[in-house]
């Protein structure tokens, strides 16, 4: 199947045709499948697929089976953005020496994990973004190292329980706020970037199409809930994604050649302590810390309104 | 099958002007992928590989070749690339030196386990710490268990040889793995020696390029899944295959040196015999080194010692049987290297191939390695000498040396190394 | 030169479906079937299954879009209800992919789809 052209207004603009097979050893409920799902059905078939070690690389390609219907690439950790580099610049090379698909865009999509892509892979990802690869770069968020066990990321929220952020007596879970990938994309002065969340599936398949249509390098950071690593129900994996949204700790964001803009408007939004309730990691907080929590939500959703202009994020609903 | 192309490459080169230019072994190592016609080429600044990549990226603005330079964050990266474009179907090449080849080391397995005939040029060198960017073998020793396939080169013309034939080599139906063709650090990477490149038709008449069509590549119009996750019920048998594609290769590389030699008067094979028809003691080395082992046997044959030399070309796969039948006549066997395998059997990791060589053909007899030179320490033929002298003492005696002898270490007898 | 190097053909290096020995393995454990988790079945992770209730159903198409596993199919099956309501379309269950995991149940906007326990 091609790959999407035009724009993805409702959820009947989804192809019915699943470039990424069912079958694979994702966790039930895994929100990473349905993204998965949902970004090869966007891509189609002439995107060739880098991808880093992590839960879905190993739960989607038991040797000897694949859920891949596309050309894929698994090297190492932390270099799928080198990996993807490497594949563009081939293409470039061979349609340029040989003819090779001269007539026709072979699109190179990169996806990785949070730890794949904040910490261990965030150099091979700053030289593809720098070099400017055309190469759609998305990476999965599931907050912590979920394919070894629930271990902390540098995408791990303040608070969250993890095995390697335990709650004990002096330790009261994840005891830093979440990196900012996106501001560091924003450095490199990529032309697109977005954030986008599997509860809001043609927002997050429009900016997959856009990412595939930009030139350049793109990145996409995609919330992924996890049930496990979340201590969250099954059923509840698109629930909690939609809850971020709509209690602000999740921005759908939009920045094309630097321009930012809010995607999913929020209104009135709820309290902070409605996404945290719902998931085990987060248990252990007291109201004390959900209000610190809730404040720090508070001075991100100013920053973004003043960033990108307009109130974008309402207030607390009372 | 016997090929039409080769014949004709034979006919013409016989009938071309020999070009003979300077050359360091740094831009013999540029020309030969400038005349392979590498399609993507990853580099990375590292003392003393650097003016390979200075003289890729030149060649590439200048329009003398056509090719995709990435110019990665780091080693890692670099073989990321390289690896991932082979993938895709580009002919590759990177090169590298010491700590950049340790930065890259998880990836040289995996170039070699994803089967990518990628080709790299090693300029030798030492390893941290202390930091030092002179020559000895401590590098390349580090990667041979990685599946790679190992060429040395002694000149700068090998440099040159070595690379073009290992694009045939790694690119061969029968290998697909990854080469690396070492240069040493400073001694070739920096010295203006002779050099008669093939040209471009030529280098590629002798390794041809295939885009498309003959190995499985990164490809919409057949989707594959490279670098699936080898579940035990698979991984024994993917690396079994591996190992039947390195002793394979064996031949390919017997046949490419053969041919070279055929079409361009030099022939390589996977050892270099030097003075060893009635040679009574013997050293193994490589790399440049062998050039000094050399000038030694010269020296000790004027002084009437029967000394003789075996240079290990090829050190993955490693030429057991060839270097038995070079050295089954001798009385004593010597290896002298630049490399350390701390805490090993014996500290040098050459002799332990050396003696396991022999031993598994039923051979023994008076043994004794030597390391010098460690860290662009310079080696003097003298002192070669004398380490012919030692192995001699050792074929008298009838008794290998017990430890790796130390050779040029300040305060330091070599023969305290045989004390318990 | 005993051996061309001119190409032989991708073919060579693909192995067996299925392979039982080394030799029959495709070179470097590449994959070359693609999409073929296919025929992995997952019912047996289930404990509850949906039924989805076609009366009820409003083809809303949240459950098909949500369903992480692809197991809700939607098919082109003409479907009129008590009152009188065609619908185009019709939701089903492949339960051989489907992992019980209630998302489609959980996301549907009018209750049409129960999870049942699975009885074994």
């Amino acid at each position: 199947m091609e790959a999407i052209k035009k724009p993805i207004r409702t959820v009947w603009d989804i192809p019915r045709h699943e470039q990424f097979a069912p079958g694979h050893n994702m966790c039930q409920g895994c929100a990473a499948a349905l993204i998965m799902r949902m970004l090869m059905k966007v891509v189609g078939k002439d995107a060739i697929v880098a991808m880093g070690t992590g839960c879905v690389e190993v739960t989607t390609t038991p040797f000897p089976y694949t859920s891949w219907r596309n050309p894929w690439l698994h090297l190492a950790f932390e270099n799928t953005a080198a990996a993807a580099s490497g594949i563009e610049a081939a293409l470039k090379a061979l349609k340029r020496k040989y003819g090779i698909y001269k007539d026709r865009y072979v699109k190179v999509v990169a996806i990785a994990g949070d730890g794949g892509t904040f910490d261990i892979g965030l150099q091979a990802l700053s030289g593809m973004m720098e070099r400017g690869h055309d190469v759609m770069y998305v990476v999965y968020d599931n907050e912590a190292y979920m394919n070894t066990g629930i271990q902390r990321s540098s995408a791990t929220p303040l608070g969250a329980w993890t095995t390697t952020t335990p709650v004990g007596k002096r330790m009261r879970g994840e005891p830093h706020p979440k990196k900012d990938i996106i501001g560091i994309a924003l450095a490199h002065r990529i032309p697109y970037i977005a954030t986008a969340n599997p509860a809001y599936p043609t927002d997050m398949m429009e900016k997959f199409r856009k990412a595939y249509e930009t030139r350049g390098p793109s990145l996409v950071h995609v919330l992924s809930p996890c049930t496990p690593g979340w201590r969250i129900r099954n059923e509840h994996s698109i629930h909690v994604a939609r809850l971020a949204v709509l209690t602000g700790m999740w921005v759908q964001l939009e920045i094309v050649n630097g321009k930012p803009r809010v995607t999913v408007k929020v209104r009135k939004r709820k309290p902070v302590k409605e996404y945290l309730r719902l998931q085990g990691r987060f248990r252990h907080l007291t109201d004390e810390e959900i209000q610190r929590i809730q404040e720090m939500v508070d001075r991100y959703v100013e920053e973004i309104n003043r960033w990108v202009g307009e109130e974008a994020i309402g207030p607390v609903e009372a | 099958m016997a090929s039409a192309v080769a014949v004709r490459g034979k006919e013409e080169a016989g009938r071309r002007e020999r070009r003979r230019i300077g050359a360091k072994g740094n831009f013999a190592a540029a020309m030969a992928v400038r005349d392979v016609d590498v399609d993507v080429a990853a580099i990375y600044p590292i003392t003393p590989q650097v003016q390979i990549a200075e003289k890729i990226t030149e060649y590439v603005a200048n329009g003398e070749l056509d090719a995709e330079v990435v110019p990665v964050e780091g080693e890692h990266s670099a073989m990321s690339v390289v690896v991932a474009a082979a993938a895709t179907g580009a002919r590759v090449f990177t090169a590298t030196s010491s700590q950049g080849l340790e930065y890259m080391h998880e990836m040289l397995y995996i170039a070699s386990g994803l089967r990518q005939p990628v080709v790299m040029a090693l300029a030798t060198r030492a390893l941290s710490a202390p930091i030092n960017i002179w020559n000895d073998y401590s590098d390349a020793f580090g990667m041979r268990d990685t599946g790679w396939i190992m060429i040395f080169s002694e000149n700068v013309q090998e440099v040159y040889d070595n690379i073009i034939q290992a694009y045939r080599i790694a690119e061969h139906p029968d290998v697909l793995l990854p080469v690396v063709v070492t240069l040493d650090g400073y001694i070739l990477s920096h010295t203006v020696e002779p050099l008669e490149p093939l040209g471009r038709e030529e280098a590629l008449r002798f390794a041809p390029k295939h885009p498309r069509g003959y190995r499985p590549v990164l490809d919409p119009d057949k989707p594959m899944t490279f670098g699936p996750v080898g579940v035990p019920a698979w991984y024994h048998e993917i690396k079994y295959q591996q190992v039947r594609a390195m002793r394979e290769s064996r031949r390919v590389i017997e046949e490419t040196g053969k041919l070279f030699g055929k079409l361009y008067g030099r022939s390589y094979g996977f050892i270099e015999e030097y003075r060893m028809d009635d040679a009574e003691v013997a050293m193994v080395s490589l790399g440049a080194t062998a050039s000094l082992v050399k000038a030694a046997v010269d020296r000790l044959r004027r002084e009437g010692v029967k000394a003789g030399m075996v240079k290990i070309r090829v050190l993955r796969p490693f030429p057991v049987d060839e270097l038995v039948k070079a050295l089954e006549n001798v009385e004593a066997v010597g290896t002298l290297n630049r490399a350390i395998s701390y805490g090993g059997a014996f500290e040098d990791p050459l002799f332990m191939e050396v003696a396991a060589s022999l031993a598994s053909r039923g051979i023994l007899k008076p043994m004794a390695s030597f390391i010098h030179g460690m860290g662009g320490r310079d080696i003097f033929v003298r002192e070669v000498m004398e380490m012919y002298k030692k192995l001699m003492e050792h074929a008298k005696a009838g008794r290998s040396a017990r430890r790796t002898y130390f050779w040029g270490v300040k305060g330091h007898n070599p023969d305290d190394d045989q004390k318990d | 030169m005993t051996e061309s190097t001119e190409p032989q053909g991708v073919e060579r290096y693909l192995g067996k479906k299925y392979p039982r020995t080394w030799d029959e393995v495709p070179i470097a454990g590449i994959v070359p079937w693609p999409g073929n988790t296919e025929e992995l079945p997952k019912h047996s992770w289930r404990t509850i299954r949906p039924v989805i209730d076609q009366e009820k159903c409003i083809r809303c198409r949240m459950c098909w879009v949500y369903c992480p596993d692809s197991a809700i199919v939607e098919v082109d099956k003409e479907y009129t209800n008590k009152k009188g309501r065609t619908f185009k379309v019709s939701y089903e269950v492949n339960y051989d992919h489907c992992k019980g995991c209630g998302i489609c149940a959980f996301e549907c906007p009018v209750n049409a789809i129960q999870m049942v326990p699975e009885e074994r």
